[in-house]
């Protein structure tokens, strides 16, 4: 099971990756999305996988009988699932507000905040 | 042991018993503050005018409560309170120890006076876009990012922090904002999510997140884990995070377009945890791995400190300029990273401290200038010298500052990282460090000879500077000339940091009282 998810993690990371080096930004938003995920995989692979055994005590004992599933990855997972999905809203209404005002999702067009061709600082007065 | 309805099960193998110690409810302080004051002012989000009073005081309190963690810290050792009361590891501890108590200190300073200059910079419309309740839980998680001693913990006041300074970065959506804002956003989300990647893989091989424990299981696990790996990925997500060459363009593409107070803030603190958090991953938990690496840190260290310093020779807008200024300073304090001798750790630190101080200084400086000249640019700015003869004094200790001349507070800490590079033997690390500061001297003493010491074309300029811009500048540059002429204590303090960093033994041991490890 280990092995199929870390060859899902390992196709993850080339998609996000892949698409992150594209210039125009939604495709870097979805990388990032895909990116993300492949993160929340990779810790939940990290916390080892056992199927289908609820970590709970028995009544009168003080330790599980048997190995359980791992609860600390899953709550890793859910906060690191809220931060990276409300970051991702974020950047997408930044994303629209950007290319209405700027006019362009082209990463290579956005050059407002740094302009070519900008003077260099005068050589003496 | 039976666990049955009605009798009490023993509970101190895995809880804490005792109730928090009050003294100890201090640790939490410097989050809780901002946190409780930020939701107060989205309560009242409508009444703008509150605002700024209620952030200066919530900050005022803030910045008490850190003194007195730091004064507890230096004499008593860190001071530890866990979440929940379960036992450590298992609950989550805020552990702070002089480094992060220290550096917390500084950035609530620095967050006063950006906030008091906020009165003047943020327009009503800022206020009512809510630059204060930003403004304060940027500042909570900067203060739990300085305090936590839980590495998945740490990971979630970087995002805190971070999505609070988005908010202060688009204030105003003018395009230049929103260009600079998605560069801003999407290299520092990858770079979170490389700390994430980390932590989870430090997860798999420690079973475990908190700091004290990784540190004491490191030296079991060494040579079976994959550690040097581990140390790596740190070393690039935290570098990106504080802006080392080469994943550092996210920095000057983005920190010239917000309101000057916000550059001011970001520019001072942010980078500066990066800067922390590599101190705190690879010189504590890791010190093996970070030899490993040093070679590379301190190539990354020259490359970072030099082209900084180049990129800043050729910007004409005076906060683009500061932009490279502060990625050079990065540089110098990857330099001890990389040498990793107590000396050297401890220059690190003291030089983070400088450039907290001096980075918001020579931003708010820089929208002063704006105030009395009315521009950035260095093609247009001129004559302040004969304008405003205080505003040039100040500037004048600021820029000795920036080159690392005395006697302000930038020579100490490279005093000490020049003394410690040559004392391991190596001294081209050394000699980068200082011919960055003379390409430093060379671009803020440009600078300063145009924009103050040119006549303009026109008569001096007309611009009135507000007493307030007195006021802040005052704030920042006094304790930089504090630290320059007596630096003992805050070298003192420093070098108390870095021991505690490279001998944990006092960290664990709080955290694990009696040696208790599970």
């Amino acid at each position: 099971m280990e092995a199929v998810l870390a060859i899902l993690v390992g196709v993850f990371f080339a998609v996000g990756i892949y698409l992150m080096l594209s210039r125009h930004i939604i495709r870097i938003l979805l990388g990032i999305v895909i990116f993300g995920n492949a993160v929340n995989l990779t810790i939940f692979i990290a916390g080892r996988i056992v199927r289908e055994v609820p970590p709970i005590i028995p009544v009168g004992h003080d330790v599980p009988d048997t190995i359980t599933a791992n609860p600390l990855p899953q709550a890793l997972i859910l906060t690191a699932i809220v931060i990276s999905f409300s970051l991702f809203a974020f950047l997408l209404v930044l994303a629209f507000r950007a290319y209405q005002d700027l006019g362009t999702d082209d990463t290579d067009g956005m050059r407002i905040a740094e302009p070519e061709g900008e003077d260099l600082p005068p050589l003496g007065y | 042991m039976a666990a049955v309805s009605g009798t009490a099960v023993d509970i101190s193998g895995a809880m804490i018993t005792a109730p928090t110690p009050l003294a100890d409810w201090m640790v939490i302080a410097p989050v809780a503050v901002p946190i409780v004051f930020g939701a107060l002012l989205l309560m009242v989000r409508h009444h703008t005018r509150l605002h700024a009073g209620l952030a200066i005081g919530a900050l005022g309190l803030t910045f008490i409560a850190n003194v007195f963690l730091l004064a507890r810290v230096l004499t008593d050792g860190p001071v530890v309170m866990t979440m929940g009361r379960w036992l450590p590891p298992f609950g989550i501890s805020f552990t702070a120890d002089t480094l992060g108590a220290s550096m917390a200190l500084v950035g609530t300073l620095v967050a006063i006076v950006c906030a008091l200059y906020s009165t003047r910079d943020i327009e009503a419309v800022g206020r009512r876009y809510g630059f204060y309740p930003f403004m304060l839980l940027m500042m909570a998680g900067v203060g739990g990012a300085f305090l936590t001693g839980d590495i998945f913990n740490l990971y979630v006041w970087f995002e805190v922090f971070l999505i609070s300074s988005f908010g202060m970065l688009v204030l105003g959506s003018e395009e230049r904002q929103l260009d600079g804002a998605m560069k801003y956003g999407v290299l520092n989300l990858i770079a979170t999510s490389l700390f994430l990647i980390a932590t989870a893989y430090l997860y798999g091989i420690f079973g475990t997140l908190n700091m004290a424990d990784i540190a004491v299981k490191a030296g079991e696990l060494r040579g079976t884990a994959p550690l040097t790996t581990l140390a790596t990925l740190y070393l690039l997500a935290f570098g990106m995070k504080a802006a080392a060459f080469p994943v550092n363009f996210w920095l000057p593409a983005s920190y010239h377009t917000p309101r000057i107070v916000t550059a001011a803030l970001f520019g001072s603190v942010l980078t500066k945890i990066g800067i922390y958090a590599l101190l705190r991953t690879l010189v504590m938990l890791f010190p093996p791995e970070r030899a490993l690496l040093s070679g590379l840190i301190a190539w990354v260290a020259a490359a970072t400190m030099i082209l900084g310093v180049m990129g800043a020779l050729a910007q004409t807008d005076i906060r683009r300029m500061m932009g490279f200024v502060v990625i050079s300073g990065i540089g110098v304090m990857m330099a001890g990273l990389a040498l990793g001798t107590p000396e050297a750790v401890a220059g690190t630190i003291l030089y983070t401290f400088h450039s907290m101080l001096l980075m918001a200084a020579l931003y708010l400086l820089a929208g002063v200038m704006n105030e009395a000249g009315g521009s950035y640019s260095l093609r247009e700015v001129s004559g302040l010298y004969r304008s405003h003869p205080l505003l040039a004094g100040g500037a004048f200790v600021l820029v000795l500052a920036t080159a690392g001349l005395p006697p302000a507070s930038g020579l100490w800490p490279k005093v000490l990282l020049v003394k410690a590079s040559l004392d391991v033997g190596n001294g081209w690390l050394a000699f980068a460090i200082l011919a960055s500061g003379l390409l430093t001297t060379i671009a803020l003493g440009r600078f300063f000879l145009l924009a103050f010491w040119r006549q303009g074309a026109e008569e001096a300029a007309e611009g009135e500077v507000p007493v307030l811009g007195y006021v802040v500048l005052a704030a920042l540059t006094l304790p930089v000339l504090v630290i320059g002429v007596y630096p003992e204590p805050f070298i003192r303090i420093a070098e108390n940091a870095a021991s505690g960093l490279i001998d944990p033994s006092i960290y664990i041991g709080t955290v694990f009282p009696a040696g208790a490890t599970p």
